[in-house]
């Protein structure tokens, strides 16, 4: 019971669960557990048909690709954000690897199980789907604002 | 025929020194390598006038014999007296001619020119810095000042991005600030390898690590054009008024003093009116097509 009271209290604090109504923070925190990671360890790989969605509550996350024989991070999230976006959709394979650069707590959710519930109560589907459309597009816009290799002789031109 | 009306404006000679255009002979009294590309020089003039003062956020044009003359942003501290520091990224041939002088060859120095940080009016307040890449060369001597000065300024914050580890300008300094109080020191990349620890992400992605308190706060932004609009977008979504923000516009400079034209922004002349600009004065130019 105790640990059920943390986890919704986590949940409330996160900027994720914004905009969500008592029930479906009720009901988020019935789907979800805590978790915690090592310093350097793996979270997923690429290709990866793990399905689950993390919500960072402390700690930093490296996502990284691999291409021509070495590894690049591209991006890092912190306490706050979120972790592993398309395991909410159905077949979508990990697209990056995820590594934590130090001692990482999340709350972890299967990311089938959640669409499930989607699935049966609207409301609460609505909800998540929104807050995860405006996380999409918060990172669309920063890759597309990375691709522009700004900070070159060439992208400060652009 | 606004252009016009400005030119002639600028062109009026009444206050403008006879000898503003002859550069000042100057000795290259230190080098030193910054990353793969990027160099920062001293230079001391050798006319035995001094070495002339200079506001955060102006620029020289410097003078390569036979190359050519470039405007560069004075990057170190306004207080330090004796010499001028340039950090310069080598991307042509006029730059590696500047940043491949040894020690003891000369170039030449006019000004420093243009406008300058708002010093005055962030007193008492809190100051955010955000740079891009090569811009925080000229937001390095408002640093200074402001660490000079920290009891008339509030909390200190500087967010700062780079393309990646290699690329970061001045890192043991930045490292060093943030050990200091009421200092807040945060450096992105757009990539890293595996050796990086820190951020990667946008500039804009370190707004979410601030505390930003938008009534007291001035904003000093330099770096590419694209970044400026996008942090601008973050700090008006986070309550900014215009005025509070100062930006560093950067454009084709030749003269320096606004004779020349080269560098028009609308109804300003980026060299004689800027570099450093309040929001307000542009806004409605920063993305107008072809300017």
């Amino acid at each position: 019971m105790e640990n059920a009271n943390n986890l919704l209290e986590l949940l409330q604090k996160h900027p994720f669960t914004q905009g969500f109504q008592p029930k479906h923070l009720d009901k988020l925190s019935e789907l979800g557990h805590e978790l915690k990671f090592e310093r350097d360890r793996i979270i997923f790989r690429e290709r990866d048909e793990s399905s689950f969605f993390y919500l960072i509550v402390a700690g930093k996350v490296a996502l990284e690709v691999t291409a021509l024989g070495r590894t690049l991070r591209v991006q890092t999230l912190s306490d706050g954000e979120e972790l592993g976006w398309s395991s909410v959709l159905p077949s979508e394979g990990k697209h990056f690897q995820a590594r934590a650069l130090g001692t990482v707590k999340a709350i972890v959710f299967d990311g089938a199980r959640l669409r499930e519930v989607c699935e049966e109560d609207c409301s609460f589907g609505y909800a998540l789907m929104k807050n995860l459309l405006h996380l999409v597009a918060e990172r669309l816009q920063a890759t597309r604002i990375q691709l522009l290799d700004m900070y070159s002789p060439a992208g400060a031109k652009a | 025929m606004m252009e016009s009306a400005n030119i002639a404006e600028a062109a009026t000679f009444g206050e403008i020194p006879p000898d503003i255009m002859v550069p000042r002979p100057a000795r290259v009294s230190q080098t030193g390598k910054e990353t793969h590309d990027t160099f920062t020089l001293s230079v001391e003039t050798g006319d035995g006038n001094g070495v002339p003062q200079f506001a955060p956020g102006q620029f020289s044009m410097l003078y390569v014999p036979g190359v050519g003359e470039l405007p560069i942003s004075i990057s170190g501290d306004p207080e330090e007296h004796g010499r001028l520091v340039y950090t310069v990224r080598s991307v042509g041939k006029a730059t590696h001619a500047l940043v491949t002088r040894d020690t003891g060859e000369s170039i030449g120095v006019r000004g420093p020119f243009g406008t300058s940080w708002p010093m005055m009016e962030a007193r008492g307040k809190d100051v955010l810095i955000v740079a891009g890449g090569i811009g925080l060369a000229p937001l390095r001597p408002a640093i200074y000042h402001i660490l000079r000065h920290r009891g008339d300024y509030r909390r200190l914050t500087v967010l700062y991005g780079a393309r990646s580890p290699r690329d970061q300008l001045y890192r043991k300094q930045l490292a060093a600030w943030a050990y200091l109080p009421d200092t807040q020191i945060l450096t992105t990349v757009d990539y890293g390898g595996l050796s990086w620890r820190g951020y990667v992400g946008v500039v804009t992605t370190l707004f979410r690590y601030v505390r930003l308190l938008p009534d007291r706060t001035v904003a000093m932004i330099c770096g590419p054009e694209i970044m400026m609009r996008y942090v601008v977008h973050e700090l008006s979504s986070r309550g900014m008024a215009a005025p509070d923000i100062y930006l560093s516009m950067e454009r084709n400079m030749k003269c320096g003093v606004g004779f020349c034209g080269h560098c028009q922004l609308g109804p300003y002349f980026a060299c004689k009116d800027g570099p450093v600009f309040p929001l307000g004065k542009m806004q409605g130019w920063m993305d107008k097509h072809e300017l």
